[in-house]
């Protein structure tokens, strides 16, 4: 996040697209919805009706994966009606121009047939985005979940830049992390191309700082393999040891027949985790991990803050915490690694080596955390970025993109998108929550949601038991006929194994940043013979 | 705007149009009680335990909910004030199950009842937050008394059928902190006010259970509760306020990072509460992060490395594990070189286990392939 979740008590507007924040960052949604009830505006941009649409001054119900579509022509309109803020416009970018012809292309008309909404609707909020100053965007996976991820992201910083909100406290371009530490693990270096603090593998002065500091010879200089490369690579031999830490990948990737496939051709897989999972099925090696509350670290949350994780009670038998995992491993291949805590670690290494956290020390963080970059150990923080309009590479840059839709689209075998999320009563795959007494009574099994609509074309009840098929694989689920869903639309979370979304998930990928589209693929309904 | 001034228990201070009398107390370090006053909600002056004596006033006003006035001259601390706070408190006591260790009117001492039930910790008559509760705490400042004989309390079962949440309505005194935090604070509008029969209840709508109501379970109210009214499932009978430690820690579910109590007892967590002030969450937690932390201690934890030998699981030291994933990483890096292993970090675990994990690529197998969930 560009910005904090303190201002969001304070802003005037808000423009949440492709994130379901009641039931997937439900704290944060509290404070949305605080400021809604003291007379901020929100529009919510997203296809299903959740529960944030409730709250919201407008609702957009966009086709899933029409995104770019939408914000090209909310740019379209806010150029053309000139309501764009020409000093921030003038003084803070480039490329301007390109963008102000090329989105010519996208005028309300074009983007209604594409979006499914009114042409009406899409005046309607570049007209209200104008009117207030600043508004502060969110969104989540739905915006980044899909073929064209990285465009979607792109066209968010286009328009925010177009409307001068960026820089600036209760603005900026703000993606709710997912989990706990997704910024950490980023910010500590778990990226194939980039060191602790997003420093360049493929750079030699980059490389040469870490040689020094980690006292080793060349370091290796080329971007390494991103997961869906690395689980190919297992395929074709091109990866024999693999080594997950952590994450139940047989039941999280799109696809599951295919991820187990490409799991159980691993040469050599090492599984490092709290439980036995469905992961772990295919390990040849299993080591016990301390879990969350069993030792001292820190987490980084959405904000780029730092907080610190303490010990509460001791890790079951011989599990260990992985921090010490790794070091013994080093040890055994020859590298004897001074730190041995995770305040060691952190404070002697993590900070010194990465300009962003330099001021970030444990003795600074017992109670509240530290927003990164914090330069030094007077610094407070950051809560913003790009104040006032500098952005890190000078001028920010519009960079025009192009609507693309989905890699599978619904046509008569499959007649339905499938767009998959997260439920609030359970966690991923339930490895954490389906062992806290209490949650499962709360939900205890997966449902298909699908709209009236769809369930009178095809003769569903409430609560049947259907079949969801899609390409590649087909699960049956009960069917929870609901108007949150719009038609044409089955909506699946892949919480439970069982009816598992990832059964028929599409294993299409953004060709820059290789994530999933799991927001869209084709499936059918069937009822159960 | 230039601030104001007034005298509060003869100092004098100064506010700004449109604080209340119990803001600018505060802001001055003069402490007031309050009971129904919940933090970031509007104010509703329900209780009466903020009364205080206005001069010119004829009857105490509570302090929560009236506005400071230019040369207004307020008492906190006043005879009348003690007496009306005292009275209310008894009268609070005496409408609900409050078996909290009051003095008895005829004798000072505990009643024989109340030193009965505090002998054995897990007593079913011992209330739940029996040492944290507002309402004791107030009955013991106030030197309040009551005998068991006063209670016009009858005979209430407690609505056990929710997963989670026990609600006791025989504890509930009213106050509406749980409406204003279900309402204003994390806005579920799952609760409200019935008035029904002469007869003030905290309801969902059609006064059903929790469980099948708008309830999100999000425990806020739990937290909000000055009483023993709504309590959390799990924690009845593992925790009390005088043998668990608090250590404060970050969620370990969403990226939004709320900072969580955890309150420690025996070595395990048997309770989790939300950080009052702190960044980013200001206290509020939701039905994982308050609920979501016994998957620490189910017995399916793995306690032992194991290795597959013959299509079966066995357990194994730590050196023959760790000796064997070097041994074939060895293999693996001399055969086709480093580039032929791969690891997915965690995006769970601390940001020093994700450290190592890279460093133990880069710096010792000697590759990039390093990788996490952040893009799937």
């Amino acid at each position: 996040m560009t910005n904090s979740f303190s201002e969001f008590k304070k802003a005037k507007m808000f423009l949440i697209i492709g994130s379901n924040m009641t039931q997937a960052h439900p704290v944060a949604s509290t404070f949305v919805k605080n400021s809604v009830q003291k007379g901020a505006k929100l529009i919510v941009v997203d296809p299903r009706k959740h529960k944030l649409t409730d709250f919201a001054d407008i609702h957009v119900p966009i086709k899933v994966g029409s995104d770019i579509a939408f914000l090209n022509s909310l740019i379209h309109v806010i150029i053309d009606e000139k309501l764009y803020d020409k000093d921030f416009v003038t003084s803070k970018t480039e490329n301007f121009e390109e963008l102000k012809q090329k989105v010519k292309a996208y005028p309300p008309e074009t983007c209604a047939k594409i979006c499914g909404i009114k042409t009406s609707l899409v005046y309607e909020v570049a007209r209200a985005l104008a009117k207030v100053k600043p508004v502060m965007l969110c969104y989540t996976l739905g915006i980044t979940e899909h073929t064209c991820g990285t465009n979607n992201v792109v066209s968010i910083a286009n328009l925010q830049m177009l409307l001068g909100n960026l820089g600036v406290e209760c603005g900026g371009v703000n993606p709710l992390r997912g989990q706990n530490n997704v910024q950490g693990a980023c910010d500590m270096g778990a990226l194939p191309n980039v060191f602790p603090g997003y420093q360049t593998v493929v750079d030699k002065s980059c490389r040469k700082k870490f040689e020094t500091f980690w006292k080793v010879k060349t370091l290796p200089s080329e971007n390494g393999l991103m997961i869906p490369e690395m689980m190919e690579g297992l395929v074709d031999g091109k990866v024999r040891g693999f080594y997950i830490f952590g994450e139940n990948l047989a039941n999280t990737e799109p696809d599951i027949k295919k991820v187990e496939h490409e799991l159980s051709s691993a040469q050599f897989l090492v599984v490092q985790d709290i439980f036995l999972n469905e992961t772990t099925v295919f390990a040849d090696v299993v080591l016990p991990a301390a879990a969350w509350s069993e030792n001292d670290g820190t987490f980084t949350n959405s904000e780029r803050r730092v907080s610190r994780v303490r010990t509460a009670s001791k890790a079951p038998g011989e599990a260990k915490p992985n921090w010490w995992i790794f070091k013994e491993i080093a040890k055994r291949m020859g590298h004897e690694w001074s730190s041995s805590s995770a305040k060691e670690i952190w404070d002697d290494e993590c900070s010194i080596i990465a300009p962003a956290f330099t001021g970030i020390k444990y003795s600074r963080i017992e109670e509240d955390g530290l927003q990164w970059p914090c330069s030094d150990e007077n610094h407070m923080g950051t809560k913003f970025l790009h104040k006032d309009g500098y952005f890190t590479k000078g001028k920010g840059s519009f960079i025009h993109v192009d609507w693309t839709p989905p890699a599978e689209i619904p046509d008569k075998k499959y007649p339905l998108v499938l767009s998959t999320g997260r439920r609030l009563y359970h966690y991923h795959t339930r490895t954490q929550t389906g062992r806290c007494e209490g949650l499962n009574d709360l939900l205890g099994e997966e449902t298909a949601d699908i709209s009236l609509k769809d369930a009178k074309t095809f003769k569903i009840d409430h609560g049947e038991t259907i079949l969801v098929s899609s390409r590649r694989g087909k699960v049956e689920v009960k069917a929870n006929i609901t108007d949150e869903v719009p038609e044409g639309m089955v909506w699946m979370a892949f919480h439970f194994r069982k009816n598992n979304a990832n059964w028929l998930t599409n294993p299409a990928f953004d060709p820059i940043t290789l994530t999933a589209e799991y927001k869209a693929c084709a499936v059918r309904i069937d009822k159960l013979l | 705007m230039p601030d104001h001034k007034m005298l509060i228990d003869s100092r004098e201070v100064t506010f700004k149009p449109g604080m209340t009398i119990l803001e600018v107390a505060k802001n001055n370090g003069i402490k007031i009680p309050t009971l129904c006053h919940l933090k970031d909600a509007t104010p509703t002056g329900t209780c009466k335990i903020c009364v205080v004596e206005v001069n010119g006033e004829k009857d105490l006003v509570p302090a929560c909910s009236t506005p400071a006035k230019k040369k207004m001259t307020v008492q906190t601390n006043s005879k009348r004030t003690i007496k009306s706070r005292r009275t209310t408190i008894e009268l609070m006591i005496t409408s609900g199950n409050h078996n909290c260790g009051v003095s008895g009117k005829s004798n000072g001492n505990w009643t024989d009842f109340q030193m009965k039930a505090i002998q054995y910790e897990n007593s079913d008559e011992l209330c739940p937050v029996w040492g944290d509760c507002k309402l004791q705490e107030l009955a013991y400042q106030y030197q309040a008394k009551m005998d068991r004989s006063d209670s016009i309390w009858k005979s209430d079962s407690p609505e056990l059928i929710n997963p989670l949440i026990i609600r006791d309505f025989s504890r509930c005194i009213k106050c509406g902190r749980c409406v204003q935090a279900c309402n204003e604070i994390q806005v579920n509008k799952a609760i409200d006010y019935s008035y029904k029969e002469n007869d003030i209840k905290i309801i969902t709508p059609g006064d059903k259970p929790l469980v099948d109501s708008d309830c999100v379970f999000c425990g806020e109210c739990v937290q909000a509760c000055p009483v023993g009214a709504l309590v959390e499932k799990k924690s009845k009978d593992k925790w009390r306020p005088f043998n668990s430690k608090k250590i404060r820690t970050t969620c370990p579910y969403c990226g939004v990072g709320c900072q969580q109590l955890l309150h420690v007892s025996k070595g395990q967590i048997v309770r989790i509460t939300g950080v009052e002030k702190a960044e980013p969450n200001k206290g509020r937690l939701c039905v994982k992060g308050r609920f979501g932390y016994d998957f620490i201690y189910s017995k399916e934890r793995l306690k032992t490395p194991l290795i597959k030998d013959k299509g079966h699981f066995r357990k194994a030291s730590w050196d023959e594990a760790l000796d064997l994933v070097v041994k074939k990483f060895k293999e693996i890096i001399a055969e086709d070189g480093p580039g032929a292993l791969a690891g997915v970090s965690c995006a769970r675990s601390i940001n020093e286990d994700s450290y190592q994990m890279q460093k133990l690529f880069r710096s010792v197998f000697k590759t990039n392939n390093i990788d996490h969930c952040a893009r799937t």
